[in-house]
C-alpha cells in the first residue's frame, strides 16, 4: 500500500508527463485493438452481403468491379448490359432478375435504379412514407436522408453527369416518397428508385410539350419535362428497343440450387458478352489478398509497437535514473530491500490501470459503434 | 556509547583509506566532526549508518555491533535507531511538508504508520515552526523551511542517533542558527545523541566536542 501511495503521489504531482506516458501507453494498447476491430468488422460486412447475393450478371471483364458497383454501389464504370439479359433471366424460368443501374449520383450518393423486388431482396423496410410507385419517385436511405434531412415530400435532383454537352440529359427532380430504415449497410447511402426512372436521367426516355399545337401547328420551341408530376406523366416516353435498354448489373435469384447451377453454366462461354458471378467467392478472393496484406501490416505493427514499448521502456529507465538520488535517501534512511522495485512496479500498474481505463471507452465505442464506421469506411473508401 | 575500535576502510579500487583505530562517542553527546574535504568524514557518517561495511574493525552502539549485522538487520536498525539530515535536505518533491516528514514510515522495514506516529508527526512539525505548513510541497517551502522539514524526519523515528552532514552548510546565517537552535533542543528532548559533519567553524563552540578529523587520521597513521 505504501508504494502505491508513494507512486501515486508522484504520478500527480508530475501529472503532465505521466497524462503523456499515460496517452502513449492508450494509444499503443488501442490502436492495435481499433485495427484489428475494424478489419474484422469490414470482412464481416463484405462477406455478409457477398453471401446474401447468390449470383450476379453483368458484362464479362473485372469480376471484382462488378461485385464493388452492384453491391456495394462503388463509383467504378463498369461496361453496361442490357433489359435483355434480365429478361433472359426471367425467361429462363431458373431465378428472378433484379435490375441494378447505378450510373447516377446525387448529392455525392449513388441514385439505384431497380425494382421493387430489390426491397423485398435485401430486407429493406420504411422507416417512413410509401415506396417508388411511378415514374420520379425515389425513396432514401437512412444515412442519406439523415445527412440531407430527407423525408416524404421532399425531393433531389440528380447529379448532371456532364456540364458542358449541350445536347446530353438534364437532371431530373425525383419525389422522394419513403426512407428506409437504417440497415448498416451501402443501402443506407443510397436513393433508389425505378430503374425507368434511371433511363429517364440517362435520357433514354423523356416528357415534353406536344410537338402538335393546338392549332395543328408545331411550335417553335417544345419544353422538355426536368420534374415527372401528375400533370405530365402521361407525356414521358421511351424510344428504341426496351431490350437494349442500359443495366449496370443485374441480381439473379435462384429458385434452387439446381436452377443456380443451371444458370451459371449458361454464362461460362469465353465469347459470351456477359458472365454471372458468385459475389462470395469474389469477395473471398478479395478479402484473402486483403488478409495478406494485413499480415504484413500485423508484422509492421508488431515491430512499431516492439519499438514504441521499447522507447517507452527507456524513457522509464531514463526517469528512474534521474531518481536515483531519491532511491540513495530512501536508501540511506532503511528502505527495505525491494522497496525500489515494487515503487517501480507500482507506479507501472498505475500508468498501466490508466492507459485500460482511457483505452476502454475506445474499445467500448469500437464494440458499439464499429459496424456504423466500417460502414462508413466502406462508403467513403476511395473506389 | 558508539564505538569504532580499529576500524579501516577502503573504497574498491580507490586510493584513499580510512582507518580509525578508536573513537567514542558518549550518549547525548553533541558532537561536531571537523576536517578538509576529502578525508572521509562522510565516509565515518556512513560507516556508523551501516550503509558501509568496514573492512576490518568494530563499530557498535550500545550492544548493537553495527559492523557485523546481516544487511536486513542493518536496514532496520539504521530506521529504526538512526535519523539522517542532508547539507542538500534530501526532501521528495512529490510529497507534502507532512508526508515527508512521514515518508521513513512509508518505505523502512519494521516501521508501522499508526494514528500515534501522525499525531508524533504534527506536534513535530509544530515544535520545528512548520505547523501552518504541512500541505506544502517542498517547492513552495523556503531553504530554512526545508531543512525543518528534514529534521522533523530525521526526529520521527525517535532514534537514539542523529547523523547530520552538513546540515546547514546550504543555510544563510539566519537560518543556519536556528536550524541548529532547533537540532540541539529536539536531540536533547529526545535524548539522542548529535553528530554533526560540519566545515563551519562558527558552530564549532556550540558544540559538546570537536573530533579533528585530519587529526584523528594522523594518529592512526
Amino acid at each position: 500500500m505504501n508504494a502505491l501511495f508513494l507512486a501515486a503521489a508522484y504520478l500527480r504531482h508530475h501529472w503532465v508527463r505521466s497524462a503523456i506516458l499515460v496517452f502513449v501507453t492508450a494509444l499503443l494498447l488501442a490502436v492495435p485493438l481499433a485495427a484489428q476491430t475494424l478489419l474484422r468488422g469490414a470482412e464481416s460486412r463484405l462477406t455478409a452481403r457477398a453471401e446474401a447475393t447468390p449470383l450476379l450478371i453483368g458484362a464479362r471483364g473485372s469480376a471484382l468491379d462488378l461485385v464493388m458497383t452492384g453491391l456495394y454501389f462503388s463509383e467504378d464504370r463498369v461496361i453496361p448490359i442490357t433489359q435483355a439479359d434480365a429478361d433472359a433471366v426471367w425467361d429462363s424460368g431458373l431465378a428472378l432478375p433484379i435490375p441494378l443501374h447505378t450510373g447516377f449520383s446525387t448529392n455525392g450518393a449513388r441514385i439505384v435504379g431497380t425494382s421493387l423486388d430489390y426491397l423485398e431482396f435485401r430486407g429493406l423496410t420504411l422507416a417512413q412514407g410509401r415506396p417508388f410507385a411511378v415514374l420520379g419517385e425515389a425513396i432514401a436511405g437512412a444515412t442519406l436522408a439523415d445527412r440531407l434531412g430527407l423525408s416524404p415530400g421532399g425531393t433531389l435532383v440528380s447529379s448532371p453527369e456532364n456540364l458542358f454537352d449541350l445536347d446530353g440529359t438534364y437532371p431530373l427532380q425525383m419525389d422522394v416518397t419513403g426512407v428506409l430504415s437504417p440497415t448498416g449497410t451501402p443501402d443506407d447511402e443510397a436513393l433508389f428508385t425505378d430503374v425507368k426512372t434511371a433511363w429517364v436521367i440517362a435520357g433514354i426516355g423523356h416528357g415534353h410539350d406536344d410537338v402538335v399545337g393546338a392549332d395543328g401547328q408545331t411550335p417553335a420551341s417544345i419544353t422538355q419535362f426536368t420534374r415527372i408530376t401528375p400533370a405530365n406523366i402521361d407525356s414521358f416516353h421511351f424510344h428504341g428497343d426496351p431490350g437494349a435498354y442500359p443495366l449496370t448489373a443485374v441480381i439473379a435469384v435462384p429458385h434452387d440450387q439446381r436452377a443456380a447451377t443451371i444458370l451459371r453454366g449458361r454464362y461460362l462461354e469465353a465469347d459470351a458478352a456477359t458472365q454471372a458471378v458468385v459475389p462470395e467467392d469474389v469477395v473471398q478472393s478479395l478479402v484473402a489478398q486483403v488478409f495478406r496484406i494485413k499480415s504484413l501490416l500485423d508484422a509492421v505493427m508488431v515491430l512499431t509497437g516492439a519499438a514504441a514499448l521499447a522507447a517507452l521502456g527507456l524513457a522509464l529507465f531514463l526517469a528512474w535514473r534521474l531518481r536515483a538520488p531519491e532511491m540513495l535517501t530512501a536508501l540511506r534512511l532503511g528502505a527495505r530491500r525491494g522497496m525500489i522495485a515494487r515503487l517501480v512496479l507500482a507506479e507501472t500498474a498505475l500508468v498501466l490501470v490508466a492507459a485500460l481505463v482511457l483505452a476502454a471507452p475506445i474499445a467500448v465505442i469500437l464494440q458499439s459503434q464499429g459496424e456504423s464506421i466500417v460502414t462508413w469506411l466502406l462508403a467513403t473508401a476511395p473506389s | 556509547m558508539i564505538r569504532l575500535a580499529d576500524v579501516s576502510f577502503a573504497y574498491p579500487g580507490g586510493a584513499f583509506r580510512l582507518a580509525i583505530p578508536r573513537l567514542e562517542i558518549e550518549d547525548g553527546a553533541r558532537v561536531a566532526v571537523k576536517g578538509p574535504s576529502g578525508t572521509g568524514k562522510t565516509t565515518l557518517l556512513n560507516l556508523i549508518a551501516g550503509l558501509a561495511t568496514p573492512d576490518a574493525g568494530r563499530i557498535t552502539m550500545g550492544d548493537t555491533e553495527i559492523s557485523a549485522l546481516p544487511d536486513a538487520a542493518r536496514r532496520a536498525f539504521r530506521a529504526a535507531e538512526i535519523g539522517f539530515v542532508f547539507q542538500d535536505f534530501a526532501l521528495m518533491d512529490y510529497l507534502s511538508a507532512r508526508e515527508n516528514i512521514l515518508y521513513p514510515f512509508r518505505i523502512a522495514a519494521g516501521l508501522a504508520l499508526t494514528p500515534d506516529v501522525r499525531a508524533r508527526a504534527d506536534a513535530l512539525a509544530t515544535a520545528c515552526g512548520l505547523g501552518d505548513k504541512l500541505t506544502r510541497h517542498p517547492a513552495a517551502l523556503s531553504r530554512g523551511e526545508q531543512q525543518r522539514v528534514a529534521l522533523a524526519r530525521a526526529l520521527v523515528t525517535e532514534p537514539r542517533l542523529i547523523l547530520a552532514d552538513e546540515a546547514t552548510g546550504n543555510l544563510d546565517p539566519v537560518n543556519k542558527t536556528a536550524i541548529l537552535d532547533l537540532m540541539f533542543a529536539r536531540a536533547e528532548a529526545a535524548g539522542a545523541t548529535l553528530l554533526a559533519v560540519t566545515h563551519d567553524h562558527e558552530l564549532l563552540p556550540r558544540f559538546d566536542r570537536v573530533i579533528d578529523f585530519a587529526a584523528l587520521q594522523e594518529t592512526a597513521a
